[in-house]
């Protein structure tokens, strides 16, 4: 018999009600928190059972180009069979970007110190300040960091520190300054929404006249990181400290009001049930539908390996849930243009199926990564490799900038008169004037209706490679 | 409404809900919707002939090679849970290679070596029987014993090599030998091969592996694997297995030189083998004897890493979802299609069993062949994860014999 579910909260939508194909073994908590982070109910199921009639109305609205509610999208998440949720999240991924490219970005992450107030249980990356365990990299060794990614074709530089006690925003402005001013091509796509709000009450100013000043020292993009789960109920337990939901959301709304992009994330698979994924989406669609800023989206499960909470959080999720969550994020967020897929903590196989389930970018190449990799997770690629697989998966692979604009020395990405093409910006600037939402209904993305074929067939944007020079 | 009475219990806990447990009109839905899904990667043609177990031809076989791979899935999905519900099949099992010394010198292969090369190993029938008794502790079931094709081997030598074994461990099941080995085992016996493969069961062969069938074309042998023997002899060798009332396991070794024409040629050849052995078993069943067949197909992806081909490109993990579809809609007589995880690592196998595969292969403990090619997958995963992971893929784990008998019960054995 089918266990009771073990939904204690208020959602903000109706549950399906119970069924015998009801998810039929409860995850075993682990430690101490009750935790029933994946259920799977039985596959068969998803076919034969009481909703599959239910689960192929949804898929139609998909198909159909229809905005499904969370409640829809959950029973895709926990129901439907996953080549299923592959099949519409391909549709989608079709629709906001047809053109048959996957784009990744030659970056590395720089984290500058590793201090941090805030202890989060699933972090294995930081340390407590004053703790034997704590450094810090002197502007020398950053600006080195830098070099090198600039000489190997690098566009953008992915730093994120701690929350440092003392460390204030005047200190990244000069850092980005310097790095603007030394390697103009790179981005700094730098800091998180938490670490704003951690300088905000350490400055004692407003959140804003911070993200002014950034921007004034040339920053370009900030990385979705922090957003964990945006639900307060997960927050309370694995990231007490951090930043709300509430505020996570502001600061990135403060974030696109002052005309930067940004991206979002979520890190899945520790105490939350899958209507609280389904929740976090929901929250940031509705972000998004008010500004319009985000770039892509991401998401990972919590990798507990050798993080201070690791004896209580579940064992780390399977891969089956990722392109579960990856699939019905690329449905449910219409409006959000690009999924990323995460090859650091799923592996390149995985990378490459979530190809066929919504993911259109492969993110960073990261030259050197630091916090997954300090809990074990650690799989990064050559190039070469990242781009076969891309190519095997049916796609051509596109050096892009933090913007998602090209950005490959290989082609030329215009649009008509060597104008470069509305989706793909080239600068901080024209990322910002090409905003994907309000101004474009959320199933039009930022590629124009009228370059689409009249048969519904996605219309490939032509690659033009560069004439060789004669 | 699933009825508990009526349910197989699995070593996870979980039940198989029985066929019955959905009315018959919901199949009726189910193929109404997938068949709207198919033709709209325009199979539908195709989709209708997987409803009515209607044999595909090779032509619908090279479609499915080309066709979107979200329908080509879904209608292995289709077939593989019409036969066998969320049922997943693992084992608990152990590898012998028992040598690496091989004058086969097939170009794809790593493991591989010569007398004075640098790793090259040979066990005594002791040696083995000593790896047996290292797992006499652990609820072993079964033992995988292949290896190089060397002559100097005589026949004694696989004869008490086989016998080691079960000294060490009455109750194991050997599955040993692929078809290339005993094609060598025969030579070295000087004997028929049903006289062969008698003795050899006589000192305790229980089965075959399914290995070295690579791609049975003449041209693809020709270009990579010139001194083993033809497709021809392996599917004679394996009539021969099944004629002597062992079953065996049947692979394909894709992702090389081979071009779909050649891997659908493959199929073809296989489902018409395991059609003469099944009429064969029909008729020795009317008469009484044993007959074996093919019980599980198990697509093997090329590893070029270390291999005389390693400038050639590996499949990747979206070419190893198409193999076991495509293989789960054309051998429509071959019961079980393994996602050999080992090879493929977890993430790759737990996405198969949505894609035709219902078996997983076992522990594996001491697999050789793969790991020197590059494999990155632990020596051993524990059966719990396996149970996991095939859970999370919301199918029902069964634990298994080599013969596809469930055993163990809900409490599992360890």
């Amino acid at each position: 018999m089918s266990a009771p579910r073990a939904e204690s909260r208020e959602t903000p939508f109706k549950i399906p009600p119970e069924t015998d194909d009801e998810p039929r073994s409860e995850v075993a908590p682990v430690g101490r928190f009750p935790t029933d982070t994946w259920r799977p109910t039985s596959a068969t199921a998803a076919r034969l059972g009481a909703h599959a009639d239910d689960i192929e109305r949804v898929a139609d609205k998909v198909r159909d180009g229809v905005r499904i509610d969370a409640e829809e999208a959950l029973l895709l998440h926990e129901r439907a069979d996953v080549g299923l949720i592959g099949e519409l999240a391909d549709l989608v991924r079709r629709r906001l970007n047809p053109a048959d490219v996957v784009t990744y970005v030659v970056d590395r992450n720089i984290n500058p110190y590793n201090a941090c107030i805030t202890d989060c249980g699933f972090c294995a990356f930081y340390a407590k300040p004053k703790s034997e365990g704590t450094w810090a990299l002197e502007r020398e060794e950053i600006m080195d960091k830098v070099a090198e990614t600039a000489s190997l074709g690098g566009r953008q530089v992915l730093m994120q520190g701690g929350h440092h006690p003392t460390i204030k925003s005047d200190w990244w402005c000069d850092l980005i300054e310097a790095i603007g001013s030394a390697f103009p091509q790179i981005n700094c796509h730098a800091l998180s929404a938490p670490e704003l709000d951690h300088f905000e009450r350490i400055e004692r100013r407003p959140v804003r006249e911070i993200i002014r000043d950034l921007k004034a020292s040339g920053w370009g993009s900030l990385p979705g990181g922090g957003a964990e789960m945006l639900v307060e109920r997960v927050r309370k337990i694995i990231a007490p400290k951090k930043t709300s939901t509430d505020r996570w959301l502001d600061v990135h709304r403060q974030v696109h009001e002052e005309g930067l992009r940004s991206s979002a994330t979520m890190m899945y698979g520790n105490v939350e049930t899958a209507a609280e994924r389904i929740e976090h989406f929901q929250r940031l669609r509705d972000l998004q539908d008010e500004t319009g800023g985000f770039t892509a989206f991401a998401c990972w499960n919590t990798q507990p390996e050798g993080t201070p909470m690791a004896a209580d959080l579940p064992q780390k999720t399977t891969p089956a849930l990722y392109l579960r969550t990856q699939g019905v994020a690329r449905i449910f967020l219409d409006n959000v243009q690009h999924m990323q897929t995460s090859y650091v903590t799923q592996g390149i196989k995985m990378a490459q199926i979530s190809l066929r389930y919504g993911c259109d970018d492969f993110g960073g190449t990261m030259l050197e990564e630091n916090v997954v990799s300090a809990a074990g997770c650690f799989n990064l690629a050559p190039i070469d490799e990242l781009e076969r697989i891309i190519r095997r998966a049916g796609f051509t692979p596109v050096q892009r900038n933090s913007w998602y604009g090209v950005a490959d020395p290989r082609y030329d990405f215009t649009h008509g008169e060597g104008e470069p093409h509305p989706g793909w910006p080239t600068s901080r600037e024209e990322a910002a004037h090409h905003k994907a939402a309000p101004d474009r209904p959320p199933h039009l993305g930022v590629v124009p209706a009228a370059s689409r074929q009249g048969d519904g067939a996605p219309l490939s944007i032509p690659i033009q490679p560069k004439e060789q020079a004669s | 409404m699933i009825q508990k009475s009526k349910t197989i219990q699995s070593p996870g806990g979980n039940a198989i809900p029985p066929r019955a447990a959905f009315a018959p009109a919901s199949h009726d839905a189910a193929e109404a919707r997938l068949l709207r899904r198919a033709e709209r990667a325009d199979l539908g043609d195709i989709a209708r002939k997987v409803f009515a177990s209607e044999r595909l031809s090779t032509d619908d076989g090279l479609r499915l090679y080309a066709a979107d791979l979200h329908a080509v899935g879904a209608l292995a999905n289709h077939v593989r849970e019409r036969l066998h519900g969320d049922a997943t099949y693992f084992n608990v099992n152990q590898h012998i290679n028992y040598t690496n010394l091989c004058n086969r010198l097939c170009k794809f292969c790593a493991f591989q070596r010569l007398p004075g090369q640098d790793g090259a190993y040979l066990m005594t029938p002791e040696d083995a029987a000593e790896k047996i008794r290292e797992q006499l502790g652990e609820p072993v079931t079964e033992v995988h014993v292949v290896g190089g094709v060397w002559p100097k081997l005589d026949f004694d030598y696989y004869l008490n090599l086989l016998r080691a074994i079960k000294d060490a461990r009455p109750e194991i099941h050997i599955k040993g030998f692929t078809m290339v080995e005993l094609d060598e085992i025969c030579k070295q016996a000087g004997l028929p091969l049903a006289d062969t493969l008698a003795a050899l069961k006589e000192a305790g062969l229980d089965s075959c592996p399914g290995g070295g069938a690579e791609v049975f074309d003449e041209e693809v042998r020709q270009a990579t694997y010139p001194k083993k023997m033809p497709g021809t002899r392996w599917l004679e060798v394996a009539a021969a297995v099944h004629e002597a009332g062992l079953f065996s396991n049947c692979t394909m070794l894709h992702g090389h030189v081979d071009e779909p024409k050649h891997r659908v040629d493959h199929l073809d050849k296989l489902r018409k083998l395991q059609d003469r052995s099944l009429e064969k078993g029909r008729a020795a069943e009317a008469a009484g004897s044993k007959h074996g067949s093919l019980q599980a197909y198990i697509p093997l992806s090329f590893h070029p890493d270390n291999s005389e081909l390693a400038h050639l490109e590996a499949p990747t993990a979206l070419d190893e979802l198409r193999e076991l579809a495509v293989a789960r809609l054309m051998l429509d007589n071959v019961p079980h299609i393994k996602a050999y995880w080992i090879l493929m690592d977890i993430p790759t196998a737990q996405t198969a069993l949505a894609y035709g595969a219902n078996d997983v292969d076992g522990t594996v403990v001491e697999e050789k062949i793969y790991h020197e090619a590059g494999a990155t997958t632990p020596q051993r995963v524990l059966r719990d994860q396996l149970v996991r992971w095939i859970e999370d893929a919301g199918r029902v784990p069964v634990e298994r014999s080599t013969t596809y008998q469930a055993i163990g019960d809900a409490k599992g054995r360890f």
